[in-house]
């Protein structure tokens, strides 16, 4: 019903980048499990005509002018950075293209 | 007698710097010499701001020399959830993925207590991206429970509800997701109000589910909370989910304790079996003081609130399972694994499996798999329908009372260790908490005593409907003056058990 | 195997999804700079960074540029629509998830007409719209230690985020059936139209070769009458007008060999290539992305009403077709004129050159022409050539009034197209002063005519035409400088024969 195979487990550990050992593959299954038994209770409840509420607050069409505020200073940004070269934040070779 | 400056409340400080009875400094000092001698025990701070807090404090000392008007709460020390962004300070969000990272920004929060010139005296201990109800999933430290050192603190917020438990601030802020800043403030004696959704702006909140969060007062006194609500409170440009409209005066209702004739709800399914009986004892005698007090006391029913865990746990970890991407190791941070030869997914996935604790893991693992293809509608999109009904229930239930009632939490504060391994056992500390927090509506805890069966606190806990935010000052501040005393009063000796 | 063949076998059905770069201020969700070229990481800022804790505050003139593109494109404009978060990882996304729009998009259901010409004359094709979205644009990714500074074989790479949070509208067509072997044409008018009407619109720059229009190709092929359409494939790189036409081109005649082989087309995502007019195969992902879309909670729905959707409708500007046809009245073109003229992308220039002074014939002259020439041989589209019209409309009056001859023109035509500068700087620079005064021209006639005893023979004969070798002559002697009149008159008075 709702368990989550552990291959399922891996496809959903990849999707989240999440490098898991074995071991916390089982122990996340089984804890998993006892969630999903209690979370699936609320499929019962008969909600097709209800509207989903994503939010709490009725607000809508909050915008903002199109105006240029001042950006942070780049010192700042890359003192922060793992690693940086010319400026620019330095990342580990990519092999798969977007 | 500086020693005896720990032992105001926020209040009474405030008032003590702007008569001159003492300086802004002395207060300051005196909080971080009892920090700095008794903080070993409790670890409940992460990082101190010494020369910072000292500078603060200089500042308000000179405005008083010059004859200025203080704000409310000028030279009060105040103890920081590390969630909250602090420019140029250290903000780890408990976890070890930002261990050191120093954020280029205050959030909006940190400025309106500059500007009120609070003195922030350092950045306390959480659960790991506000996840746990005991702060034993930070990656840091173990906080401890003041009123029993081998008890858990509360969480998310355990290490502000402990430092203000031990007299080390009397001021702190939490946030509150699904109850991590009213159940920290029930298990330790403490008053905490989430406030309604979208009055405290989350710019500069580490975020957790966005649509759940709100920073918000852990206090000894209704009163203190109140203050600090109000500096907090306010309209923010830069948060879009930011409500622009004014709070009825919190000061005002924590300072009219006249509950006479209030209508006021007692959650029918907030209660019975499962839940400890001292607790529930101490919330009947709580409720008998608020018919003494000329309330009217009613049952009433959410139906839907029988839900509230499972929408929270569905909800709640799909948004963070997006909110916590961005912790790849590319930008700041922690990297992991970058030898020259790693890809760059490699290196994220090493980041992330080092970075982040279990219970993030598994949050983050049961988010991604509520919103994926195949399970989003009857997970995510069930449960956001299942919210609007449990909203719905609330909403009705105010056309008939002005509050409603209920415990704090199902238990008093367990011990270290006994939950850490049955993460169901520990989300079952927010049953109460959650509905208020899905609705968006506001809620407080207030101490009314302690448990029979182990002599620690319980908290009752006061909802609102949404910007009714007073309303809940009013009824919490009815019932602690109600008290003989402030029960935090009780709470044992540190200084004794070194 | 060749379009006209797999077009006999094969019907295409094609898509197009083409983001536009919006020329706002600042950026979608924060109030950073949008400058392009700007030195790397100095237009950033804690939300378009995606620091922890920050938040995003949308563009209101973004989002009014979106439904007025929507509006033009005569869609239907949602009256709640809502940002979602499409989550994924990758090293130039700083939240690792695009704040865009899934199910609920400002704009659907909408069409542009396209003309194009066909055996049997012009035919107009519909072009339906499914819908039109917001996005932000990711930072802009470079590849280092590799040779060739492309992603394969980069040692790493690395990350100027100044372009992380520009708005970005995306345009997707619904599939385009009926096209036959006009598909390449078809595509091609789709997007010159539709650049045209977001350049009227005034809402970006868009020019394909600085990024600010992007366009990816969808094509699949099915044997003709069947009900079933076949497997889809996506181009992407595609950076010219010129390229969408080939790319839709060779992918059809690849797609048509792949099938007649009696293989499956592999789904997939394809990379174009400029330099040869093909595509090639993309590294296949292993899985699917799934994207988890959801509705983004730190924003809150977007309500368009009534007098909101009027207001931007009033106030759209003409469309291009209109424009057209009044331009053509204006300018006293032909049809076919008007058509090339549209066709290469000439009207804002033709447009701007006539306002600088020129006359319509004149402005069509020069870029229809020899500009359109160069262009061509360069394999760039006219606007890519970075003329000014102003410098066009001056080249021209220079010619008019009589200072440079055609061939001086063509050379200062040629410092234009090397940046030398504006025509009469060039004209000073390079000394292309007409020579017309009879003391300078007369000693070159005098020795042309000497080197030339035989065609001067022909020419007291009688023989005119036989004049040409002895302009010729006189002109390359004075690298083009001579005033051809005047120089014909002078040799015809040195000869002693009418004219």
């Amino acid at each position: 019903m709702s368990k989550i195979t552990p291959e399922a487990l891996k496809h959903l550990a990849k999707l989240a980048r999440l490098e898991l050992t074995e071991a916390e593959l089982a122990t996340y299954a089984t804890q998993l499990d006892v969630i999903l038994d209690s979370v699936d209770k609320i499929r019962e409840v008969a909600a097709q005509d209800v509207k989903p509420m994503s939010h709490a607050v009725g607000l809508t069409n909050v915008f903002r002018e199109d105006a240029v505020k001042p950006s942070l200073n780049r010192e700042e940004v890359l003192a922060q950075a793992p690693a940086q070269e010319a400026n620019r934040f330095r990342v580990p070779r990519i092999l798969n293209e977007e | 007698m500086s020693e005896d400056l720990v032992f105001l409340t926020g209040s009474e400080i405030a008032q003590k710097i702007k008569n001159k009875e003492v300086s802004a400094i002395e207060v300051a000092k005196a909080h971080f010499d009892r920090i700095e001698k008794l903080d070993s025990k409790i670890k409940s701070f992460l990082y101190l701001d010494k020369e910072a807090a000292l500078t603060q404090a200089k500042k308000v000392d000179e405005k008083v020399a010059k004859g200025e008007t203080l704000k409310p709460l000028a030279g009060v020390p105040l103890a920081l959830k590390d969630v909250l962004t602090q420019k140029g300070v250290p903000t780890t969000a408990g976890s070890k993925i930002l261990e050191n990272w120093r954020p280029p920004y205050d959030s909006t929060v940190v400025k309106k207590l500059i500007e009120n010139d609070v003195v922030i005296l350092g950045k306390t201990n959480m659960d790991e991206f506000a996840m746990g109800s005991s702060t034993e999933n930070s990656a840091y430290q173990t906080t401890k429970n003041p009123w029993d050192l081998t008890r858990i603190p509360g969480g998310s917020s355990g290490g502000s509800s402990a430092a203000v438990a031990s007299f080390f601030a009397p001021l702190s802020i939490g946030t509150d997701t699904g109850g991590s800043i009213r159940q920290p403030a029930a298990v330790c004696a403490l008053v905490g109000a989430k406030p309604t959704y979208g009055t405290v702006s989350r710019y500069g909140l580490i975020a957790f589910a966005s649509s759940l969060d709100q920073a918000g007062p852990i206090t000894r006194t209704v009163l203190d909370a109140a203050l600090l609500n109000e500096a907090m409170a306010g309209f923010d440009v830069n948060d879009s989910t930011s409500i622009n409209q004014q709070l009825e005066s919190l000061v005002q209702a924590a300072k009219n304790k006249n509950i006479k004739d209030m209508k006021i709800g007692i959650i029918k399914e907030l209660g019975g079996e499962g839940w400890q009986p001292g607790v529930l004892k101490q919330f009947e005698q709580a409720v008998e003081v608020l018919k003494s007090l000329g309330a009217e006391l009613v049952e009433v029913s959410l139906p839907h609130s029988v839900y509230a865990l499972a929408v929270y746990y569905l909800i709640a970890p799909s948004e963070a399972s997006s909110n916590l991407a961005r912790f790849d190791g590319m930008r700041y941070g922690l990297r992991v694994g970058d030898d020259g030869e790693k890809d760059v997914e490699a290196v994220m996935k090493l980041t992330r499996a080092q970075g982040f604790g279990p219970e993030v893991k598994r949050r983050i693992i049961l988010g991604t798999y509520a919103l994926s293809t195949g399970y989003y509608d009857a997970y995510y999109g069930q449960a956001q329908k299942v919210r609007g009904l449990i909203a719905e229930d609330l909403r009705l239930a105010f056309e008939k009372v002005d509050v409603l009632i209920s415990p704090t939490s199902p238990t008093t504060a367990w011990k270290i260790g006994e939950r850490v391994d049955n993460p169901l056992a520990m989300y079952l500390a927010d049953l109460a908490t959650l509905p208020a927090s899905l609705a968006g509506v506001p809620a407080i805890s207030v101490p009314i005593g302690l448990a029979s069966e182990d002599r620690m606190p319980v908290g009752l806990q006061v909802i609102a409907p949404a910007m009714q935010d007073h309303k809940n000052y009013q009824v919490a501040a009815a019932l602690e003056a109600a008290q003989n005393g402030l029960l935090i009063n009780q709470v044992p000796d540190l200084v004794s058990l070194s | 195997m060749k379009l006209t063949q797999a077009i006999e076998q094969f019907e295409p059905v094609i898509g197009l999804e083409t983001h536009v770069e919006l020329s706002t201020k600042s950026k979608m969700f924060c109030g950073c700079a949008t400058e392009f070229g700007a030195e790397p990481n100095t237009q950033v800022c804690p939300t378009c960074l995606g620091l922890p804790g920050s938040l995003p505050v949308p563009n209101q003139t973004a989002i009014e540029s979106t439904m007025r593109i929507g509006l033009a494109l005569n869609c239907e404009i949602t009256e709640l629509s809502r940002f979602a978060r499409k989550n994924y990882f990758y090293p130039d996304m700083p939240k690792d998830f695009q704040t865009s729009q899934y199910d609920e998009p400002f704009c659907v259901n909408g069409y542009l007409d396209v003309m194009i010409p066909t055996d049997e004359g012009e035919k107009s094709f519909r072009v339906e719209i499914e819908r039109v979205h917001l996005e932000e644009d990711t930072g802009k990714l470079t590849h280092a230690g590799g040779a060739s500074g492309r992603i394969h074989g980069a040692d790493y790479s690395l990350v100027d985020y100044n372009r992380a949070g520009i708005p970005l509208v995306e345009i997707v067509t619904k599939p385009v059936t009926g096209t036959g072997k006009y598909a390449p044409q078809v595509a091609r008018a789709y997007v010159t139209e539709l650049r045209d009407l977001l350049r009227n619109l005034g809402v970006s720059d868009v020019r394909m070769e600085e990024g600010s229009l992007r366009c990816d190709v969808n094509l699949s092929l099915h044997p003709k009458g069947s009900a079933e359409w076949g497997k889809r494939t996506e181009t992407k790189n595609v950076n010219s007008l010129r390229s969408v036409e080939k790319a839709v081109f060779s992918e059809i005649e690849r797609q048509a060999d792949v099938l007649a082989g009696g293989e499956e087309v592999t789904q997939e995502t394809r990379h174009f290539h400029e330099d040869s007019g093909t595509s090639s195969s993309g590294r296949s992902k292993e899985q699917a992305e799934d994207y988890r879309y959801f509705p983004e909670p730190d924003l809150v729905p977007v309500i368009a009403d009534e007098t909101w959707v009027s207001k931007l409708k009033t106030d759209l500007p003409e469309a291009p077709s209109v424009q057209r046809k009044r331009l053509a009245k204006e300018w006293n073109f032909s049809d076919e004129e008007m058509r090339d003229v549209v066709s290469l992308g000439a009207i804002d220039l033709i447009a701007q050159t006539v306002s600088a002074g020129a006359s319509p014939q004149a402005a069509r002259k020069w870029w229809l022409g020899e500009l359109a020439r160069r262009a061509t041989e360069i394999n760039k589209e006219l606007s890519d050539l970075s003329i000014d019209p102003k410098h066009i409309s001056e080249l021209d009056n220079l010619v008019t009034s009589g200072k440079l001859t055609d061939k001086l023109a063509r050379q200062v035509l040629e410092g234009l197209l090397n940046k030398e500068g504006t025509p009469s700087e060039i004209v000073e620079k390079r000394n292309l002063v007409v020579m017309s005064d009879d003391s300078s021209l007369l000693p070159i006639i005098q020795s042309a005519i000497k080197a030339n005893p035989d065609v001067v023979a022909k020419v007291k004969e009688g023989k005119l035409q036989a004049l040409g070798p002895l302009l010729g002559a006189v002109m390359k002697e004075t690298k083009g400088k001579a005033d051809a009149a005047k120089v014909r008159s002078l040799v015809l008075k040195e000869l002693g024969v009418e004219g």
